[in-house]
């Protein structure tokens, strides 16, 4: 989450990841009703807030981060900040500031019609979610409006670590790359917190996403200095995982 | 607004929509699908106007209010009773109806967010009614200043979920809501309160709640021989206005929807959305929203949970800027004065929200002649609010 707990952190947890093998950032703009979140990214978004991280902040971050790694950013956000600032606005800053891709996770293929359009138009991906609730159609929508990736939500539920992964989930998967196009990666995220979870993720898809298990090491460690290595360690674990995972 | 934005799915104007997170997208669509299916069931209609009969007590009364009216000292004012309905508020026909629904959509389990407790009461009883389980999330502040809600919702044997995230209120309550949806989306249906949310919502809250404006059109007739001059409703999401205002949109009567004023006119001292909101999305709705510059929700204050919400039922946003609908304000002082004035001239305690629109039809019919007629939903009762009504007259 970008500003949790400040911008220098942010940006030096960055540099740990990449230091640890990730390849792509999804750095959060921090909204005050995040429904798709559960309990830990709800609580990064308060401290960001807090700390009074405003999308122009995002941008600043975004600027240092590209600077200082190779790692491809994307833009993860609810509609409501990028609205208010103005959609096409938040396009072209979003992509001056460095971003490659935008991922609106209350903003499903109905409501996109208008919006995508600004995206693809600044020269940013588009990536679009599905779950396991939707049926093939939504999914070949939500396909043909994605590039860079597809990215499928694991199980029905909000963001957070979980113990296991759902036992549908390559079903999931597969369901997902029939809609896909043939060069349009597929990515799964969700619950994945642990290196067992990352190496059968990465066994069914070409990218695994981890989210609140990173944050919940920054929320453990205060000290920015320790939660810097501590996402760096788990990070290492779960990037090895993904590795191991590949055929 | 082009024809084109006015004839989207969903949409009333350019607000309204359907901004969710892809797991709950085909649930909607599945819940539209039901309730466009069994809206016209003649089955399903006769079992809800029969529950709505037998076991919420429609129809509910419409009366004159002589006493108050006379301390107006301009336009008569008349009450449509919702106060009387079963569970103590308007609620219960949006309940009965979407619980009702739930059972025939085959789920097992309703949840429901509350902010006055009304709604939750409502579902609770719909629930024990009907045979379903029930869990309702209110915020912690709602939870002390509306207590006897919370007991109530309990001996009906429904989980009550206190939510300690945000600012503690309905805003915050309907989060945590649409969070156990997201979750226990195939087995769950969410029983949402009020005219807001993603579409079907809006929608179907307001056909719900428009038995409200049916009954009291006809009832005016009777009492009147005519249509009231105009109507008065609070709005906080806004179901019992929607409801009430359904029947007039296509006549003359002129329409008042009344938000609260609370303490001030600084953000975080009202909820006030026509007078201090812009469009935004919350909760799955384009609308008008209190918000800061950087998108983010504003917190609201109101001296009763009902109407202390950052954003307004979209269809509302919408008859707003057609400006078939005007919005006022009326302030936590004013509302707690129009409490006391109708209990004593009339007899009757109010919700303090439906206090708001007690205190803008006293105001707006010592504006008018004395032929002329004022409607006013009281939608709720307010035994709820003795505690804060009490303790507001030890300060004063």
């Amino acid at each position: 989450m970008a500003g949790d707990p400040s911008s220098d952190a942010t940006v030096a947890l960055a540099r740990a990841l990449e230091g640890a093998g990730a390849e792509i950032l999804e750095l959060g703009v921090p909204f005050s009703d995040p429904i798709a979140d559960g309990a830990v990214l709800q609580r990064s978004a308060a401290r960001a807030l807090a700390a009074g991280t405003t999308l122009a902040d995002v941008w600043r971050m975004a600027e240092r981060i590209r600077r200082a790694t190779s790692l491809s950013l994307v833009l993860f956000s609810y509609v409501n900040p990028l609205l208010r600032r103005g959609l096409e606005r938040s396009a072209r800053e979003a992509k001056a500031a460095g971003f490659d891709a935008v991922l609106v996770t209350d903003l499903p293929p109905e409501e996109a019609g208008a919006v995508q359009p600004l995206f693809r138009n600044a020269d940013l991906e588009t990536v679009f979610l599905v779950s396991p609730t939707s049926p093939p159609g939504r999914m070949s929508r939500a396909a043909r409006l994605s590039s860079g990736f597809l990215y499928v939500v694991s199980r029905p539920g909000t963001t957070g670590a979980r113990d296991s992964l759902p036992s549908d989930l390559s079903r999931t998967v597969a369901r997902a790359r029939r809609a896909a196009r043939e060069n349009l990666p597929v990515a799964v995220g969700f619950g994945i917190a642990t290196p067992a979870a990352a190496r059968l993720a990465a066994r069914l898809a070409d990218g695994v996403v981890v989210g609140s298990a990173l944050v919940a090491k920054t929320e453990e460690n205060p000290d920015p200095n320790d939660a810097v290595v501590a996402v760096g360690r788990l990070a290492r674990r779960l990037v090895g995982a993904c590795r191991r995972g590949k055929p | 607004m082009s024809a084109r934005a006015r004839s989207r799915k969903g949409y009333f104007g350019e607000y309204g929509g359907r901004f969710a997170p892809e797991t709950l997208m085909a649930p909607l669509e599945e819940l539209e699908k039901a309730f466009d299916r069994w809206r016209r069931d003649p089955r399903f209609r006769r079992e809800l106007d029969r529950l709505l009969r037998t076991y919420g007590g429609r129809p509910t009364p419409l009366s004159d209010a002589p006493r108050l009216s006379k301390s107006a000292g301009g336009a008569s004012i008349a009450l449509k009773r919702e106060d009387l309905l079963h569970t103590g508020a308007h609620k219960l026909n949006n309940c009965l109806g979407q619980v009702l629904l739930a059972t025939r959509m085959g789920k097992r389990r309703v949840i429901a967010e509350t902010g006055a407790g009304q709604h939750g009461v409502a579902t609770a009883a719909a629930a024990a009614r009907l045979g379903i389980p029930c869990r309702v999330y209110m915020g912690t502040v709602d939870m002390a200043r509306q207590s006897p809600n919370v007991s109530r919702m309990r001996l009906l044997g429904a989980e009550v979920i206190a939510v300690d995230s945000g600012s503690r209120t309905l805003k915050d309550a309907i989060n945590e809501a649409m969070r156990d949806w997201i979750e226990n989306v195939a087995t769950t249906h969410y029983v949402l309160g009020s005219a807001l949310g993603p579409h079907p919502y809006p929608t179907m809250v307001r056909e719900f709640q428009a038995v409200i404006g049916r009954e009291a059109r006809a009832q005016f007739r009777r009492l009147a021989g005519r249509d009231p001059d105009a109507a008065v409703a609070c709005v906080g999401g806004g179901s019992n206005a929607i409801g009430l205002f359904s029947a007039y949109l296509a006549t003359r009567v002129r329409l008042y929807g009344v938000e609260a004023g609370g303490r001030g006119n600084a953000p975080g001292d009202h909820a006030a959305r026509f007078a201090g909101g812009s469009a935004g999305v919350l909760h799955g709705t384009r609308t008008l929203l209190l918000q800061d510059a950087s998108g983010q929700v504003v917190p609201t204050h109101s001296v009763s949970a009902g109407l202390d919400y950052p954003a307004v039922g979209p269809e509302h946003a919408h008859l707003g800027s057609l400006g078939r609908v005007a919005y006022g304000k009326v302030s936590d002082s004013e509302a707690l004065e129009a409490f006391r004035l109708l209990a004593r001239t009339e007899g009757i305690l109010p919700a303090l929200e439906s206090a708001h629109a007690i205190a803008f039809a006293v105001r707006l019919a010592g504006r008018m002649p004395k032929r002329a007629w004022v409607l006013v939903n009281l939608s709720g009762r307010g035994d709820k609010d003795l505690e804060i009504v009490e303790s507001a007259s030890g300060r004063s």
